[in-house]
């Protein structure tokens, strides 16, 4: 089951990810090699077989919704690693193009 | 110090003798490193001002004579979250990254004494078999400085394996402590899922990732495993069970235990030389009185194929929040938000980790969720239940880590699949959610050759039972790297 290019565009926007002409020509080969790889599994009779998502059993851990006392120091250093912020807020541009304000 | 000849027995020894401070130790430990790593380049961070201190304040407040860990430098690998310490999982993406708190596998080690001296190089987000993969540097194997050191915690690997630290710290996905020990000749552990807390830890696979300990000998490598495992309120995945005495039995010998040896694990494609030093193995352990046969673990072939669609889907998702809006490295020329988002991905991420979002993502999408994802995970239960099937009737199983020792650099690279078809020995442990030590088991052209030994859930204590009474019996833990190219 070969991966056409065009699927391959499709799977970059999901990813939001994008590729220029070239490598989405190397990718789409690489990617129908692997997935031929994965075909192998059909060989495989998993009728009434469970899939397993997770090895331990899991179980809900519930505590009271209390919020944990903020720390300003905490704070200044999470926006520290924003690469843009202005007055405790993170900035980001406009969601629709904005050509003549970029929205810094 | 020479980590080479002492392991943390007698560098304690010195340590509570004052023969040795812990300022000193990490003072000629940090020197060591500059020159050494000029060769392997094992290292990203170093955190030399904050470890000088650290091993100050530990000296001050005085070794415990308890405590084997106090004062002792060790290294980090650079998916595990430092405070105040830039933390980048080896990618673009998080190159100017300083996290705000500490991964609680760093508590353990701060409320050990342990000191961290600086952070390892990795396969980028910690996918992939080489450390060729980071965005940063390539790691050397000190056994042969123009072949990998394995992945994707070469770093921590190569640091250990060229006596920079005694104890490093490592993750496995699928094989990333396991591997790399094997192809730098030490001893790497990957602890059963859920023993070891993955709060702080940068997330790639979240059902398979496991941090665990690498050093140069099993019983070092047992009491660091007993200091950072246990339940922790932050990871949910974590088990609330009593994290034993890993070294208590160690020195009871393998007499009477049962080893399963899956005939599936020496098949083809495994160089000759591997098979050959895992049949002497076998015979060790028969002359030390284990019993040692043939078993099966018949899906062990379509592990590759599930764990890639497994951990690549797992990725896609957890690799989803870096959008360049809250940390990372983030696009400048950009006309809208969505733009921010493409490019700062398409910028940040080298071609191995788009790879595999991109494989998650497929396999995750309308149309193919029940070929891939959910037939993947029909699978893993079937390689479960093969496991349960042995384990019913031996202690141990038995194997290679890897099917060939340290290839060259460049060498596998640029072809993905060759690349993923050497984790065929290591993914089904993860896959399982099972424990797995790698030890010093022979050479082949003067490269190191793993062994694996498999135990099972939550019984780690058989592993380092088993490994210990092989080390003892052997001497390739003894042979150390000259750090040279062609040997």
């Amino acid at each position: 089951m070969a991966i056409s290019k065009e699927q391959v565009t499709h799977v970059a926007d999901l990813a939001r990810l994008s590729f220029t002409d070239e490598e989405l020509g190397q990718f789409t080969d690489q990617l129908s090699q692997i997935t031929d790889m994965f075909n192998e599994l059909q060989e495989v009779d998993t009728k009434g077989v469970e899939p397993m998502t997770h090895v331990v059993d899991l179980v809900n851990v519930l505590r009271e919704d209390v919020p944990a006392a903020a720390n300003p120091q905490e704070r200044e250093a999470l926006l520290k690693n924003a690469p843009d912020a202005e007055d405790g807020y993170i900035k980001v541009p406009a969601i629709l193009d904005n050509e003549g304000d970029d929205g810094e | 110090m020479n980590y080479f000849t002492n392991d943390l027995t007698k560098i304690h020894a010195q340590l509570v003798n004052k023969e040795l401070t812990s300022y000193d130790l990490t003072k000629q430990t940090i020197t060591a490193l500059k020159e050494t790593d000029k060769k392997v380049d094992a290292f990203l961070t170093l955190n030399e001002e904050k470890a000088l201190e650290m091993a100050k304040a530990i000296d001050e407040k005085g070794i415990d004579p308890a405590n084997l860990l106090a004062g002792i430098p060790v290294a980090v690998k650079d998916n595990i979250m430092t405070k105040d310490l830039r933390t980048t999982a080896a990618s673009k993406i998080l190159e100017n990254f300083v996290p705000v708190y500490d991964a609680t596998v760093m508590e353990h080690i701060y409320a050990h004494d342990m000191v961290p001296i600086g952070k390892t190089n990795m396969d980028e987000f910690a996918m992939g078999g080489s450390t060729e993969n980071s965005a940063f540097k390539t790691t050397k194997n000190p056994w042969n400085l123009t072949k990998v050191p394995g992945g994707s915690s070469g770093g921590s690997a190569a640091a250990v394996s060229a006596g920079i630290v005694p104890i490093a710290f490592g993750s496995d996905t699928g094989g990333s402590i396991r591997q790399p020990a094997s192809f730098t000749g030490i001893v790497g552990m990957k602890p059963t899922y859920g023993r070891v807390s993955r709060w702080g830890l940068i997330a790639f696979g979240s059902s398979l990732d496991e941090i665990g300990p690498m050093t140069r000998s099993v019983k070092d490598n047992a009491t660091v495993l007993a200091a950072i495992a246990g339940f922790d309120e932050h990871d949910g995945t974590t088990v609330n069970k009593k994290v034993p005495d890993f070294t208590a039995n160690i020195a009871k010998g393998v007499k009477g235990l049962k080893i399963g040896l899956p005939k599936e694990y020496l098949g083809e494609g495994v160089q000759p030389e591997v098979k050959a030093a895992i049949l002497a193995a076998a015979d060790k352990f028969r002359e030390l009185g284990a019993t040692v046969e043939e078993v099966s673990l018949p899906h062990s072939k379509y592990g590759v194929a599930a764990y890639y669609i497994i951990s690549s889907s797992e990725a896609s998702s957890n690799l989803q929040r870096f959008d360049g809006i809250r940390y990372g490295v983030r696009a400048t020329d950009v006309k809208n938000l969505n733009d921010v988002y493409v490019r700062s991905r398409t910028e940040g991420f080298g071609p191995e980790v788009k790879r595999r979002i991109m494989l998650g993502m497929y396999s995750l999408s309308a149309g193919y969720y029940d070929a891939y994802f959910k037939k993947a995970a029909q699978v893993r239960t079937l390689m479960k239940q093969d496991f349960a099937n042995v384990f019913a009737d031996y202690d141990l199983i038995m194997g290679p880590v890897a099917p060939t020792t340290a290839y060259g650099i460049g060498e596998d690279v640029s072809d993905p699949l060759t690349m993923y078809a050497g984790d065929v020995l290591s993914v089904p442990v993860n896959m399982a959610g099972l424990p797995g030590l790698s030890l010093p088991a022979g050479f082949a052209a003067g490269l190191p050759i793993g062994m694996q030994l498999i135990g099972k859930a939550f019984d780690e204590q058989t592993i380092y039972q088993a490994g210990y009474a092989f080390e003892q019996a052997t001497d390739f833990h003894k042979e150390t790297p000259t750090l040279g190219g062609n040997n």
